[in-house]
């Protein structure tokens, strides 16, 4: 039980992916700045930000709508740290966790999305409501490709344990290798930008546009709590896309971790240029971006697959 | 304004970004003078912004409504309406004034 309290709660659970989540959006920003010519800030200024939110007043709507209010942030605070630790849990230990743990992974990380339309929806505001329906209808279209992407991956693979991906890319190669592997990867990681709620795919927190969208109403203690998500799943998309395509996290030797820290910056840098090169696309223009092209290619990904390429 | 968010006078250095609600936001910078129209709409904004928060009067309208202050739309100056913490004349402000006003005002919390 102890055991199980650290595990979530410090390493690699809560804190560990906090700090790291929060390092990476650094970065991020960092980076962000330097492309547009700025400078950005320094790496404390994630930690200060949040440290300043829970410092701030929290407004709270009065009526029924408030325990709603305050309980829908917690569910992406409890659902990432779970997945993080599976993770790494699946990656020290390749026997680890029980079968079908990544089927348990994809459906856990739909809550930070399905927290932000609930928190939304509470939120007595014509513009979260704008919000909440666009996310809606991003969180429906980019399901299905990522679904039979992860699936072309197990059926490449034969197993839907995560540690047993990752074990089966020591012995045959890096899945990203193969053209399956190549084209459900690239899938994942539009699915990942999707997710992040990242620049092609903002329009749910179009910061100009609806002033901030589903999260527009939250201030204070319940805000630092959906930025601290975000920051946890900038750390843990990446980690996820290593385990499937790039032969999982072998941080046993110092080359080990190397060679994790490689694979990781590549993938925040993949994701950072995306961000930066891109326009933010329509609601309908995203939608049927996942709907056609990528689903196309998520099942050609398993079409070849299944033949074994 | 705007321009203390370009490459030129980047103000994300000091840690300060452009928020999307005022109910994410510390800092109100405010400009212009307030009419009849927007003076309820301006309060309440002002209560959405949430404790602790500092208000910057950016540009002389906003100061003391220089040109209008005999207009048939001028109500109150900025101050008679929100306790306002900094003030940066100027018409307009160049950008660095307005980032040492803003600075001033971060050391007034402390």
């Amino acid at each position: 039980m102890i055991e199980f309290l650290y595990y979530f709660l410090i390493m690699p659970g809560l804190l560990f992916t906090a700090v790291a989540g929060l390092l990476s959006t650094w970065i991020d920003r960092k980076v962000t700045a330097r492309i547009q010519w700025r400078r950005g800030p320094s790496w404390y200024q994630p930690f200060a930000d949040i440290l300043k939110l829970l410092g701030k007043e929290t407004f709270v709507p009065k009526g029924p709508a408030k325990i709603a209010f305050i309980s829908t942030p917690m569910l992406g605070l409890i659902a990432v740290p779970i997945v993080s630790a599976m993770l790494w849990h699946s990656n020290i230990n390749s026997n680890a966790g029980y079968l079908g743990n990544l089927v348990v992974v994809i459906l856990l990380l739909t809550v930070p999305s399905l927290a932000l339309i609930m928190g939304g929806s509470v939120s007595k505001n014509p513009l979260s409501a704008l919000g909440v329906k666009r996310e809606l209808r991003l969180l429906s279209a980019y399901e299905l490709p990522f679904v039979i992407a992860v699936l072309a991956v197990a059926v490449k693979t034969n197993s839907i344990l995560l540690g047993g991906i990752a074990s089966h890319q020591l012995i045959h190669g890096m899945n990203i290798a193969s053209i399956s592997g190549s084209i459900a990867f690239l899938v994942s990681l539009m699915v990942a930008q999707a997710q992040l709620g990242f620049v092609p795919f903002e329009s749910t927190e179009a910061e100009q546009e609806i002033e901030g969208g589903p999260m527009l109403e939250y201030s204070g203690k319940l805000l630092a709590a959906f930025k601290l998500v975000k920051a946890m799943l900038l750390f843990t998309l990446p980690v996820l896309l290593i385990t499937l395509f790039l032969g999982g996290v072998n941080a046993y030797t110092l080359s080990g971790a190397l060679w994790f820290i490689l694979k990781y910056i590549i993938i925040l840098t993949l994701i950072i240029l995306i961000k930066n090169t891109n326009p933010r696309i329509r609601i309908d223009q995203a939608v049927r971006f996942f709907r056609w092209p990528m689903t196309i290619l998520a099942l050609i990904a398993l079409v070849l697959a299944l033949k074994g390429w | 304004m705007l321009d203390c968010l370009t490459p030129r006078h980047d103000v994300e250095r000091f840690g300060i970004t452009l928020v999307g609600s005022p109910r994410h936001a510390d800092i109100l910078l405010v400009s212009g003078i307030v009419n009849r129209q927007s003076i309820e709409k301006f309060r309440h904004v002002y209560e959405e912004v949430p404790k602790p928060k500092l208000v910057v009067a950016v540009g002389v309208c906003a100061c003391s409504a220089d040109m209008f202050r005999d207009s048939y739309n001028f109500v109150k100056p900025v101050d008679e309406i929100i306790p306002v913490d900094v003030y940066v004349p100027g018409c307009p402000p160049k950008p660095e004034a307005i980032i040492s006003g803003i600075i001033k005002a971060l050391e007034k919390i402390k």
